[in-house]
């Protein structure tokens, strides 16, 4: 069982912050890192596996930081995003070596055990190069897990990865997360954090913007106000009607016809927009949600 | 030093379609040598090994050996494969230079040292053969330091090679003293005073083994601090 807590961690390229005063703490279980491209994942997860120095603030594994702490890579397991250049080996090279590395005891029977738990047993013998995208994720997924880590980071691990293979990983993902292993995984997908992620870190523009487990942040996103561009037969008969509506908090005609409205309670505005339509003899023409991007989500999130 | 990230070295280095150039420069050298000696006499080859074979072959192949092992990982960022494991960054230093070194040794220093035997060298050619030991040594690991510090090794390296050794090392002498082709020469010179003699031998000595033990231990340092970097 290891603890991740990072207190107050900063990390500044130059004039560019890339995360900024973030305190957060993974413990034991599967936790999703979720934030849009861009937003300071990659660096984070860099930060945690000591990969970098933090400008401010500590990263600590267990009570001891991770910087320049090469004995700390014996509870860490690490999936990075960047693709593996090591084409001239086979997956069972490959993580054979990585077994070596670690100075495992029996580092041949390591290498058969783990490559059996991601299913990766037959194909094992050819070169990497010749894998699929599922298949060198799976390979990675196994060179990180061979010395049984603790703490198991993986970068945007369903990146490219098809169907099959992505519920194959996240099934894997979570049985290590019931072995009690912490487990993180980054990922810019809401539907892939919710499927697998109990507890949820959101990090947007480098800030750390919510935390929680995946209900209470799920409400946070579904209650947020959300805005419809609306046409109608009659646009300023409809925003009379709507402005009276509890639902809604604001409606404004836009330039060339039809409305902006902005609903606060999506539930009661989606049953009762076709009511006081046909009450009042309007025929609603178009109706479509104007800002359903994951971005207006978490600019959301950290205006909130 | 790790033997598994020596064995994985030599397969990235052998499995690289630099290691054909690699291996073109040396066989060249002795094919051109071979050539001469046999068209006019084995005397009018010897000119080739402090003109080509020394100042050009020897680097070059230093060059590419040293940037084989370590620049394409830490430029595709593969190296966090080796360096997130309990070893000493200074141990996948060592281990990464003993196999530039061994590449250099084989296809530099070895193919002078024949060249020169096929060139009736006497006893200039174990003299020739030392100092492309010793100066393919310090070669290897100042490369390898270069490999470490840039992304740019390879042309930093060559430039350092060309201009400060070649151009400016033949029309300032005192550049002998900062030439790690000069050291070597002054210690092939205790075996055959065919050899210039270009600085003192205490010099020589103490210059390449601290560029090399200070160039190992510095890519060492390089790695401690490695940064991944996202694309974001």
């Amino acid at each position: 069982m290891s603890t991740l807590v990072l207190d107050s961690v900063s990390r500044w390229f130059g004039n560019v912050v890339a995360v900024n005063d973030v305190s957060l703490t993974i413990s034991p279980g599967v936790t999703g890192l979720l934030g849009p491209n861009g937003a300071g994942k990659t660096t984070l997860m860099a930060l945690m596996t000591g990969f970098l120095a933090p400008s401010a603030g500590t990263v600590l594994l267990d009570g001891k930081p991770v910087w320049r702490h090469t004995e700390a890579y014996r509870q860490i397991g690490l999936v990075p995003e960047r693709e593996l250049s090591f084409g001239y080996l086979t997956g069972r090279q490959f993580v054979r070596a990585n077994a070596d590395l670690h100075g495992l005891t029996d580092p041949g029977a390591a290498t058969e055990r783990i490559l059996g738990v991601v299913d990766m047993v037959e194909p094992a013998g050819r070169n990497l190069d010749t894998y699929s995208k599922g298949m060198r994720q799976r390979v990675k997924i196994a060179a990180a897990l061979v010395h049984a880590p603790a703490l198991l980071l993986l970068d945007e691990p369903f990146n490219g990865v098809d169907p099959r293979q992505r519920m194959h990983l996240m099934d894997l993902l979570r049985r290590l997360g019931d072995e009690g292993r912490t487990v993180l995984f980054s990922s810019h997908i809401l539907e892939e954090v919710e499927r697998l992620a109990r507890h949820i870190e959101v990090v947007v523009s480098g800030r750390h913007a919510a935390s929680g487990d995946f209900g209470a942040i799920r409400r946070l996103m579904t209650d947020r106000p959300v805005q419809y561009a609306v046409t109608s037969s009659d646009d300023r008969a409809l925003a009379t009607v709507l402005i009276a509506q509890p639902s809604v908090r604001a409606v404004r005609l836009r330039p060339d016809s039809g409305l902006d409205v902005e609903v606060d309670d999506l539930g009661s505005f989606a049953v009762g927009l076709p009511q006081w339509a046909r009450a009042h003899g309007l025929t609603l023409l178009d109706l479509s949600p104007s800002d359903e991007s994951l971005e207006s989500v978490f600019a959301y999130l950290v205006n909130r | 030093m790790n033997a598994t990230i020596v064995r994985l070295a030599a397969q990235a280095l052998l499995g690289r379609r630099r290691f054909w150039l690699l291996l073109a420069l040396p066989v060249l050298l002795v094919a051109l040598t071979v050539l001469i000696a046999v068209l006019t006499d084995r005397e009018a080859a010897w000119p080739l090994l402090p003109g080509l074979g020394y100042p050009i072959v020897l680097p070059l192949v230093a060059v590419l050996a040293a940037s084989s092992v370590l620049g394409p990982e830490v430029d595709d960022g593969s190296i966090v494969y080796l360096l997130s494991k309990p070893i000493s960054r200074h141990g996948v230093a060592l281990s990464k230079w003993v196999v530039a070194w061994a590449a250099t040794l084989v296809a530099g220093a070895l193919p002078l040292f024949v060249s020169a035997l096929i060139a009736g060298g006497g006893d200039r050619a174990p003299a020739i053969g030392l100092a492309a030991a010793v100066a393919g040594t310090t070669y290897s690991a100042l490369f390898l330091a270069v490999s470490a510090l840039t992304r740019h090794a390879v042309i930093v390296s060559l430039l350092f090679v060309l201009i400060w050794e070649g151009l400016l090392g033949n029309l300032l002498s005192g550049v002998a003293w900062l030439s790690v082709a000069q050291w070597g020469l002054r210690i092939g010179y205790e075996v055959s005073a065919a050899l210039p003699d270009p600085t003192n031998l205490v010099w020589a000595v103490l210059a390449s083994v601290v560029v090399t033990v200070g160039g190992v231990w510095l890519a060492g340092d390089r790695l401690r601090s490695f940064s991944l970097r996202g694309e974001d």
